[in-house]
């Protein structure tokens, strides 16, 4: 189990390495020089070579990745300031290293997207099974059509239907805001619930889907029935046997989704108004904030590597067959 | 003991007269297991074949026996040059195609053929009968006399397919019928060689006695050697005249049906043998075979035992065993051409012994009434 | 194991079996509802096993052997079956008993061995939990309790370091192995009926006889009795009492296991004898197939099922006709055929047993 996590933990760090690289040739590919555009209108050839030599890209391409990869794990000094580690850059947009924004609206993304990511897991997961159990039925039938239509449902839809119903309209709930957890836990939860009912409407569709359809393979299984040819209650059965298994295709399919949903959090920041770090790679995008956007999607890179290293765990948590291979 | 043996060189023993049609000498595969770490590479190897020769002859029916993890499919693939021979040589009518690239082995491709175990998964469901057929003339360039279409029907009329059911896909066929598609695909390309991979044990019984029947016919009318590979010991010494046993990628012991079968001189070849359920039919008869009961399953051929491979599970095995490969080589008292690998042979007889041979721990403890379990 | 407390939470047997046997099923019809249409899996089956014995029940695939013993362990889905008849296991009916009944019998009075050993058991959990469960359920004691039950189960049923070993998963053993595995899972709480389906089909042959010769040793001591399906006559010879041939759903003949291999009466078990080598045959003797397929259990064939693949239709006299009339299974020795007994015994000496080498 140690070394299987070892060993993907090195494979991430390889993928971290490749995608490092990539990002910094594309951000010095393109078109428009950063120091051009700090130095203004009014711009002589000194006050550029100045600027260049501020910002740190002077030098040629690779000497300022080697830089940037030191910068990491040692820190930088920039001439408008200090970059302590791990320093991912230095905005000067922001007069503020990248890493101080990023941990700024961090918290308010893993709010966002994991929060949500429980509560479609568990209404999905539980809807599913119990449209499994109670297959043919009503409820198995109504579960199945209304998971349908919902899962076609995209955000930038239901999101401003729901503020507008719900906070506009009924005036039930605040316009969501994020409140840190540390600070006020009802707050951090009442400002969010309204993105992670919208994520959750989108999702839990595919996870309702999948789960029941999971169950119900499972529940075929010839080791389902042995367990029921033991004299093991139905319920039994039901949650030990076969529930196990149905996670595994769950498991596989959220570690996809994983990823776009936290490349939806654009999407769904920007619907809601939300802080996060969605909304700062847009905003600096805007703003031609490069090593902003830099530093964001290194980051984010990073964590959604992270999550999926989290993922192949859970694998080997469920399935010894992977865990003793 | 080994005094008695009379070292005689395998390939000199084939008891008919002329050159074998292929010939097979230590030939080896070893599959490699990658993995390690941290980083990937090749840390052990299943040796699925590890070095048999054998050899045979124009219009025989040769048959390969054996339990899972044998090698004896992968000897099929490696004789029809489906998978490579890691070493070791295989000779077609005195032609090395050991090691012989796509294009050379062209010409060879179309005069050994094979038939696979599953007759669901080795045809495609989208093409017709007729083209499942035809496909290995187009690709050899074969044009027969009367054309392509005329031969195909002839082909299946000689497996006793309708002809006139040329045009129909795989599905509409039942599982016997769709084993004699195999073989009509086999047939298309008048082979001088067939291997058959476990043909009939996919099939229900009262099937599989159609399809053995089939290929009997075909063997002899034909005079289509065969490499038949099967597990069932009843089915190979009803089709096969000479036959090898494998176990873990060797050949322990090889020779004539009736020697092997009434003689056999391998513990192993005992055991098998005395393993086989079988119904006794006459009155009043009781089994008068040996019992012999081994202890546990056949060892994994990634770190098979040193020596002789067998001797894990051999109630003769002594600290020689361990040490020596025992040669194949025909043993005192065999008779021509019939090649044993033991240092220790059992007498060559199959009637019940004054003691069963019991090893199995549970048997052992339930048949003497003492505790199980060592 | 208290048979008495078993029998006080259900409701009186309606009446006793007629024989007394300890397992009887009368006139059993099990019927599926598929997309094509109802599929006849047993089609009118009657048969009786005594403690101790051991039957065997021969047939090929669609014979409708398996789906019997599912439903004699209530194992079918009750939605989409539909079951008419009598099994009665000591004179407890079983088709309509409730499922909380059923329960507490399966895996206790009896148990069910299956043919697939790496798929039967759960790859989640390990071996010893797997063989606790049912204890536990059934006898009602500790964690601790079971777990050394399940250790002992496995000593018992030749696993080598069982102490140890009972905590391995299935993956970790070898295909012997697990099925010795679930044969400790099926006798642990010592169960008076034991169904082992095609329990060696998936083993090599060397560990088939061993696990054969284990099952037989175990009745010994346990005294279960047994039903064994199997589609290969050799393995039947070797461990049963008594034989059941089915066909199409039915039973088409029945026997002591000498009767039916030394005098068989029906044309399906000519068919099977004849189209079977056997180690002490002679290789010169052709093999005699049955013509034809099983037939489909959508549109089984009217009258004897058999009648499009026999060889014999012509031969039958007195007016019946096989594609009409369906023939009767007599209780005890017999053959669900038209042919008279003599006309048998005839063409079993003259035609088929010169076949058989």
């Amino acid at each position: 189990m140690l070394r299987f996590l070892v060993r993907r933990s090195l494979g991430a760090m390889v993928i971290l390495l490749i995608i490092s690289a990539v990002t910094f040739f594309l951000f010095y590919a393109v078109p428009r020089d950063p120091a051009m555009l700090a130095c203004g209108k009014n711009c002589t050839p000194d006050a550029l070579a100045v600027i260049r030599k501020n910002m740190g890209i002077d030098e040629p391409v690779p000497m300022q990745y080697w830089h940037f990869m030191v910068g990491i794990f040692a820190g930088r000094d920039f001439a408008a300031g200090a970059c302590p580690a791990p320093c991912f850059g230095y905005s000067f947009a922001n007069q503020d290293p990248v890493w101080n924004t990023i941990l700024d609206r961090f918290p308010t993304t893993v709010s966002l997207t994991l929060g949500g990511a429980v509560v479609f897991l568990t209404i999905g997961l539980g809807a599913g099974m119990i449209a499994a159990w109670k297959r043919g039925t009503l409820a198995d039938k109504l579960f199945s059509t209304g998971s349908l239509v919902l899962s076609s449902l995209q955000i930038y839809f239901v999101g401003p239907l729901v503020l507008a119903l719900l906070v506009f309209n009924l005036g039930l709930l605040d316009q969501p805001t994020y409140v840190p957890l540390s600070e006020d836990p009802a707050g951090w939860f009442m400002g969010l619930l309204i993105p992670w009912m919208v994520i959750q409407i989108i999702f839990t569709a595919n996870y309702t889907r999948l789960s029941r359809s999971s169950m119900i393979e499972q529940l075929s299984e010839d080791h389902v029935r042995t367990a029921r040819a033991k004299g093991m209650s139905g319920k039994f059965v039901f949650f030990r046997y076969a529930w196990r298994g149905s996670l595994i295709p769950i498991v596989t399919i959220f570690g996809v989704d994983l990823g776009s949903l936290l490349g939806g959090a654009m999407i769904t920041e920007w619907t809601f108004s939300l802080p996060g770090l969605g909304r700062l790679a847009v905003e600096s995008v805007q703003n031609t904030d490069l090593p902003m956007v830099m530093g964001v999607m290194l980051f984010s890179a990073t964590f959604i590597i992270l999550l999926n290293v989290i993922v192949d765990a859970a694998y080997a948590f469920i399935d010894p067959r992977v865990r003793l291979a | 003991m080994s005094e008695e043996l009379t070292l005689t060189k395998p390939q000199d023993d084939v008891p008919a007269s002329g050159e074998p049609l292929m010939k097979v000498e230590g030939l080896t595969k070893h599959f490699p297991i990658m993995g390690g770490f941290p980083f990937k590479r090749q840390v052990g190897a299943v040796q699925a074949v590890d070095g048999i020769d054998m050899s045979v002859m124009p219009g025989e029916s040769f048959g390969l026996v054996g339990e899972s993890g044998c090698g004896k499919s992968t000897t099929g693939r490696l004789l029809t040059r489906l998978l490579e021979p890691t070493r070791g040589k295989i000779s077609y009518r005195g032609r090395d195609i050991s090691h012989a690239s796509r294009k050379d082995m062209a010409a060879v491709r179309s005069e050994i053929q094979m038939i696979f175990q599953d007759p669901y998964s080795s045809l495609n469901p989208r093409q017709t009968v007729g083209s499942i057929i035809g496909n290995p003339m187009e690709v050899n360039g074969i044009n027969p006399p009367g054309g392509r279409e005329k031969r195909i029907r002839e082909m299946l009329e000689t497996v006793g397919l309708n002809p006139e059911h040329y045009n129909r896909f795989p599905h509409e066929f039942s599982g016997g019928q769709r084993q004699r598609i195999g073989v009509a695909r086999a047939l298309a390309l008048e082979p001088k060689l067939i291997v058959a991979d476990e043909p009939v044990s996919a099939l229900d019984v009262s099937i599989q006695a159609q399809v053995v029947n089939l290929l009997q016919q075909v063997q002899r009318d034909m005079g289509i050697a065969f490499v038949f590979i099967a597990h069932d010991l009843a089915i190979v010494r009803h089709f096969s005249q000479r036959l090898a046993v494998m176990y873990l990628g060797k050949i322990v012991e090889v020779g004539d049906r009736e020697s092997i079968y009434q003689r056999p001189r391998h513990p192993y070849t005992h055991a098998l043998l005395s393993a086989v359920p079988e119904a006794r039919l006459d009155d009043g008869e009781e089994d008068q075979r040996e019992r012999i009961r081994l202890a546990g399953d056949v060892p994994s051929p990634i770190n098979p035992p040193s020596g002789c491979r067998f001797r894990t599970r051999c109630w003769k095995a002594q600290d020689k065993c361990a040490t020596e490969a025992p040669p194949l080589v025909q043993i005192t008292g065999n008779a021509a051409g019939h090649l044993t690998a033991c240092h220790f042979p059992e007498e060559g007889s199959t009637t019940a012994r004054e003691q069963d041979v019991v090893l199995d721990s549970a048997l052992r403890a339930m048949e003497s009434g003492g505790p199980a379990g060592d | 194991m208290t048979t008495l407390t078993q029998e006080a939470d259900v409701p009186a047997p309606r009446d006793a079996a007629p024989s007394g046997a300890f397992l009887s099923v009368r006139d059993l019809y099990v019927h599926f509802d598929t997309e094509g249409g109802t599929v006849k899996a047993v089609d009118g089956l009657s048969f009786d096993l005594e403690r101790g014995r051991t039957l065997g029940i021969v047939g090929e695939s669609g014979s409708g052997k398996s789906v019997t013993n599912l439903s004699i362990l209530g194992l079918h889905n009750p939605k989409k079956t539909d079951i008419s008849g009598e099994i009665l296991l000591e004179g407890q009916e079983l088709t309509t008993a409730r499922e909380k009944t059923l329960e507490s019998l399966r895996g206790n009075k009896m148990a069910m061995i299956f043919q697939d050993p790496l798929t039967a058991l759960s790859p989640y959990y390990t071996v010893g939990r797997q063989i606790a469960e049912p204890y536990r359920k059934h006898m009602g004691v500790s964690k601790r309790e079971a777990h050394l039950r399940a250790a002992e189960m496995l000593d018992k049923v030749g696993i080598p370091n069982a102490k140890l070993r009972v905590d391995d998963y299935p993956h970790q053993f070898s295909g012997g192995m697990r099925q010795r595995a679930m044969i400790a899972m099926a006798l642990v709480c010592n169960p008076d009926l034991l169904i082992a389906d095609e329990p060696t089909t998936a083993l090599d042959v060397t560990v088939q006889a061993q696990i054969l010769d284990l099952l037989k040793d175990l009745q010994q001591e346990f005294g279960s009795a047994i039903i064994f399906i199997t589609h290969d006559l050799g393995v039947i010879a070797n461990v049963a009492d008594d034989i059941l041939v089915m066909y199409g759903g039915r039973a088409v003949e029945r026997g002591s296991v000498a009767e039916v291999l030394r005098a068989p009466q029906h044309p399906y078990t000519w068919g099977l004898l004849s189209s079977m080598p056997r180690l002490a045959g002679d290789v010169n003797e052709e093999l005699v197939p049955i013509k034809g397929t099983p037939p489909s259990l959508l549109a089984p064939p009217p009258g004897c099922p058999f009648h499009p693949r026999c060889e014999y239709v012509d031969e039958v006299a007195g007016g019946k006709s096989c594609s009409g009339d369906r023939p009767r299974l007599p209780e005890g020795r017999g053959a669900a055929c038209h042919l008279t007994g003599e006309q048998k015994k005839t063409f079993f000496i003259e035609q088929i047993k010169p076949r058989l080498g």
